[in-house]
């Protein structure tokens, strides 16, 4: 926990940092009879971040925050992996639907997830991953007209349309 | 009275009864808020009549509403900028095993908001719009700092951190289109998903959708919990008899909804956030606030559907619309061939009427649809959390997807979950950051259009007699709770 | 100032053009071809603005009317003034299925942003569906009737005479930049969101003028809160007889927002001529021609090598101006 404190501060106050320099590519100033410009108000409230870094960096050695002070593990170890498992799935999930498509890349998802992690039968499982790309489609695409995104799969969907719209 | 007439027919009040139950869905759903409803909607409405049209879409609008604070209790996603505040005290009543109370006090506070509102509406509409009309910039930009103040008690103990959660949310609200001088800025590595700004639903429900769930899962990690949701018959009327220990909140968060929502620009989320503020402000109690303490509910739902109907105002009588929702319905009205505008309450009165007689039908199959369905939607919660979470985690991507269309609000709004998980494990509050979101460009462009009319004078704020009231207001309340914390300290120390 | 008006003038557009063009079209053979999903509808503007509600009126025409076998989806592209939406459709070359409803910020954005690298002539034409006009407005309790004594009060306002319009480089700052130069004023610019904001801002007295269109401020004039008083076009509108022209006023200067739907470029021949079709019809609707009368819209529906040649032509005037106030 200690040590994370400290990581994210600074990597906060990077980030705080980076936003200064970006916002600067436009007046940071005032000008006169118009007032500030248009960089100024995200400069100076990252400005204003950076200031807050520091005081957290500032706390952190005085251990004045609880964090700072605690002595836990920032990951409970028996739950990093399970976290780590999920966000690396999400992030598969989403890159794939550029290329799969939406209504394939939620139910391979939908399938681990329930089958591997929650490790739900196979009935159970296939029958959530299936109804919902199911059940999303008419909803969005049918009921509201909202085309969700299907990559290179889109092909597929043209009789579909023809049917129901 | 005609209006009545006019919205019972039985064409009319079968669009009131359909629109509620739809637009609870779609309000229901996290992303999709009252604002895709109602555009989604309005060619459909060519098949009936005007007066008809307009209220289906009102009904809509109502029902969406309602269908909200649905989300941000069950889930903790607030499917819509105006129910932010309501997942701060509603979520840990559902996670207490106390939705139910939740949901009904929402559904109950809405429908006492919705009912204030509309009276206020029918009553004082003509003098209201010269109050809007009379708000420019300069008591705008006032209104926003109130707003400000009103939620400085929120963020947690660690003032460096709440503070820096503020700056970064309106940092990210400053991305995409400068409005004053016209110049993209904050166009991270010139990519065009930036052009249109950092949506207020990419970064709340990455923060209360993935990164919450990511939490969830964390914490249950030895033993997934399922949230104890109980349901009767009995404790229906019981939460509805509990209602009264709310109703000066209630009220209160009524007015304030009103009166804020009015006013052109503002809409009901500065309305919402502000209720939510007093009410924990003037509270006996006000630590209990964000633990989830039903006043906390009972406030921001109030003043949201107020609003709501609120906003209705300046888009009947000055053609501007208060909230985006109420610029789709103003693009209906025109599709229609009605004129919004002064005049629109001298010829077309019986559309005026019977639209706000449907406001008042509207709202109460609102709210009695809403009851319907609660044993519904706690059932929902029962649904082991293995097969939960991967449905959410479908639900918060497809519905960040659908306001904008652009799978690179997607993978933002997996950056900010993730992000924003690990910051919360170390006490970030996140809250502040996505208030500030919505409200930071509100405040920005209303500040510098108001500087530039005054030739770079800081005075335009004090001067004018409307925006100089509310500044010496939310300056009171930004000194006070800094006060309390002085004091408190100085306490401290000398103990 | 002397040399944009020379300019204009050699350049002024044709506002009527024959409704009959718009028969050929969809009297002529329809196209074999046809949508094979919904088609996006990009819209270069947020939702509730001028550009929106017309975008979805035509959705709403096609639909009502069964126009098109799929229907059109309506997104809202506004950011970076329509530069998120002209990278959109540029990045959709040899897409069928995405037109998008344009407004001057087509010309404008492209020019003040050359870094986009968007050439607008590479946009398959669909259909001009109008030209919205501008006129020049204040409130009635300032008591200015005329041309003259707007100016006299301008001047000795000095910059503290305010004029609000929308967003900074468009076309309200265009027009205002023309007043300035044309009679030595030094009206003072304040950018608001959407043009019905603009509206308000006069008719509550915030700010001294505006250039609205009259449909933004046609509510106000008949509640007889504010007034026109000269109209940027090459006659004067029927709604609002009283106010003369620039032209009449000795100023030739015309100024239009264009209302065209373009297709993404590379678009194939046969669904360039469905969108045509389609939008043809639309113009010919009653629903439409009774919006253009009510909003005082102009224009006849201009396609093809026409509209190609007009957003050429458009698109060397705004240059001009553009240049003229150093926005480029």
């Amino acid at each position: 926990m200690r040590r994370a404190e400290l990581v994210m501060a600074l990597a906060l106050g990077v980030l705080s940092a980076y936003l200064m320099v970006k916002s600067a590519e436009l007046p940071i100033g005032w000008i006169p009879r118009e007032g500030p410009g248009g960089g100024a108000f995200p400069f100076w409230l990252s400005a204003g971040m950076l200031v807050c870094c520091v005081l957290i960096v500032l706390r952190w050695v005085l251990r004045q925050s609880p964090v700072s002070r605690s002595a836990e593990l920032y990951f409970n170890p028996a739950a990093r992996g399970t976290v780590m498992i999920v966000i690396i799935a999400l992030t598969l999930m989403i890159g794939s639907i550029h290329i799969i498509g939406i209504y394939f890349a939620i139910p391979l998802f939908l399938l681990y997830y329930v089958r591997v992690i929650g490790r739900h039968n196979w009935l159970l499982s296939l029958g959530v991953s299936i109804s919902a790309p199911v059940i999303s489609f008419f909803f969005f695409e049918i009921a509201l007209h909202i085309t969700l995104p299907k990559g290179y799969s889109e092909p597929l969907f043209y009789p579909l349309y023809d049917i129901f719209l | 009275m005609l209006g009545f007439g006019i919205a019972l027919e039985p064409l009319n009040l079968a669009l009131v009864i359909f629109g509620c139950a739809l637009g609870l869905f779609i309000g229901a759903m996290p992303g999709l808020g009252s604002v895709n409803g109602v555009a989604i909607l309005l060619p459909m409405t060519f098949l009936v009549p005007p007066t008809g049209a307009i209220i289906f879409l009102a009904a809509i609008y109502y029902g969406a509403m309602y269908g909200g604070a649905i989300s941000s209790i069950m889930l903790g996603i607030p499917g819509a900028s105006t129910a932010v505040a309501t997942t701060f005290d509603g979520r840990p009543l559902a996670l207490a095993g106390k939705a139910d109370q939740a949901l009904i006090t929402a559904a109950g506070a809405s429908f006492i908001g919705g009912t204030v509102s509309v009276v206020l509406f029918t009553l004082f509409a003509p003098p209201l719009a010269e109050v809007a009309l009379a708000f420019g910039s300069a008591e705008e930009f006032a209104l926003m700092m109130l707003a400000f103040a009103t939620f400085i008690g929120l963020g947690g103990d660690d003032i460096p951190k709440t503070l820096f959660s503020i700056c970064i949310g309106l940092v990210l609200s400053a991305v995409g289109l400068d409005i004053i001088s016209g110049e993209p800025r904050l166009i991270f590595g010139g990519l065009p998903g930036f052009f249109h700004g950092i949506n207020f639903l990419v970064l709340a429900i990455g923060i209360y959708g993935i990164g919450e769930m990511l939490w969830t899962i964390e914490s249950s990690s030895d033993g997934v919990k399922v949230s104890q949701a109980s349901f009767g018959v009995g404790r229906i009327v019981l939460h509805l008899k509990g209602l009264k220990n709310t109703l000066k909140t209630t009220l209160m968060g009524s007015l304030l909804g009103y009166f804020v929502g009015i006013l052109p620009a503002a809409g009901a989320t500065p309305g919402s956030i502000m209720a939510y503020g007093m009410a924990k402000t003037m509270s006996k109690d006000p630590d209990s606030f964000g633990k989830g303490n039903i006043e906390g509910v009972a406030a921001p739902e109030s003043a949201n559907n107020a609003a709501s109907t609120g906003s209705m105002l300046p888009m009947l009588t000055l053609g501007i619309p208060g909230s985006p929702t109420t610029a789709i319905l103003l693009g209906g009205m025109v599709i229609w061939g009605l004129e919004p505008g002064p005049m629109l309450f001298v010829e077309h009165q019986d559309f005026v009427w019977a639209l706000i007689a449907s406001l008042y039908v509207a709202n109460l199959a609102a709210m009695l649809i809403n009851l319907a369905f609660i044993p519904a939607f706690i059932a929902i919660l029962r649904t082991p959390f293995t097969i939960l979470a991967p449905i959410i985690f479908v639900l918060c991507l497809v519905g960040g997807y659908a306001p904008t269309q652009s799978l690179h609000d997607i993978w933002l709004m997996l950056i900010f979950g993730v992000v924003g998980y690990l910051m919360r494990k170390l006490d970030y509050p996140l809250a502040p950051a996505v208030l500030a979101i919505v409200l930071g460009p509100l405040a920005e462009t209303s500040m510098r259009q108001a500087l530039i009319m005054s030739d770079g004078s800081l005075m335009i704020f004090f001067e004018r007699p409307i925006s100089g009231t509310i500044m010496g207001i939310a300056i009171v309340l930004f000194v006070l709770p800094a006060a309390k914390i002085y004091r408190s300290s100085i306490a401290r120390k000398n103990n | 100032m002397s040399i944009v008006s020379k300019k204009l003038r050699n350049m002024v557009i044709p506002v009527a053009v024959a409704v009959a063009s718009t028969l050929t079209f969809s009297t002529s053979a329809v196209a074999e071809w046809s949508p094979k999903k919904p088609i996006d509808f990009v819209i270069m503007a947020g939702k509730g603005g001028g550009a929106d509600k017309m975008a979805r009126l035509m959705q709403s025409v096609i639909e009502k009317h069964g126009l098109s076998s799929k229907p059109f989806v309506p997104i809202n592209k506004p950011g970076g003034s329509g530069a998120e939406a002209l990278l959109h459709l540029k990045s959709k070359k040899g897409d069928n299925h995405t037109v998008m409803v344009t407004l001057n910020s087509f010309y404008t954005t492209p020019l003040r942003q050359p870094g986009l690298g968007v050439d607008i002539s590479t946009f398959t034409p669909v259909g001009r569906m109008a030209e919205d006009t501008f006129l020049l407005w204040v409130n009635v309790d300032s008591g200015i009737e005329n041309i003259d004594q707007f100016v006299a009060a301008a001047k000795a306002a000095g910059s503290d005479w305010l004029m609000a319009g929308t967003g900074k480089g468009q076309e309200d700052q265009l027009l205002t930049t023309f007043l300035n130069k044309a009679y030595g004023l030094q009206i003072k610019y304040v950018p608001f969101k959407g043009g019905g904001r603009v509206a308000k801002e006069l008719a509550g007295n915030h700010c001294n003028s505006t250039v609205n269109n009259p449909s933004e401020q046609l509510g106000f004039y008949e509640a007889g809160k504010t007034r026109p008083i000269a109209s940027f076009t090459p006659n004067r509108l029927p709604l609002f007889p009283d106010a003369p022209t620039f032209r009449e006023l000795g100023k030739d200067y015309v100024y239009f927002m264009q209302r065209s739907v373009v297709g993404a470029p590379g678009m194939s021949d046969e669904a360039a001529a469905y969108y045509r079709d389609v939008f043809a019809r639309v113009y010919a609707t009653d629903e439409w021609q009774a919006y253009m009368t009510k909003k005082s819209l102009m224009g006849g529906f201009l396609t093809g090598a026409k509209l190609k040649s007009y957003w050429a032509r458009e698109k060397a005037i705004h240059e001009v101006i553009l240049k003229d106030i150093g926005e480029i």
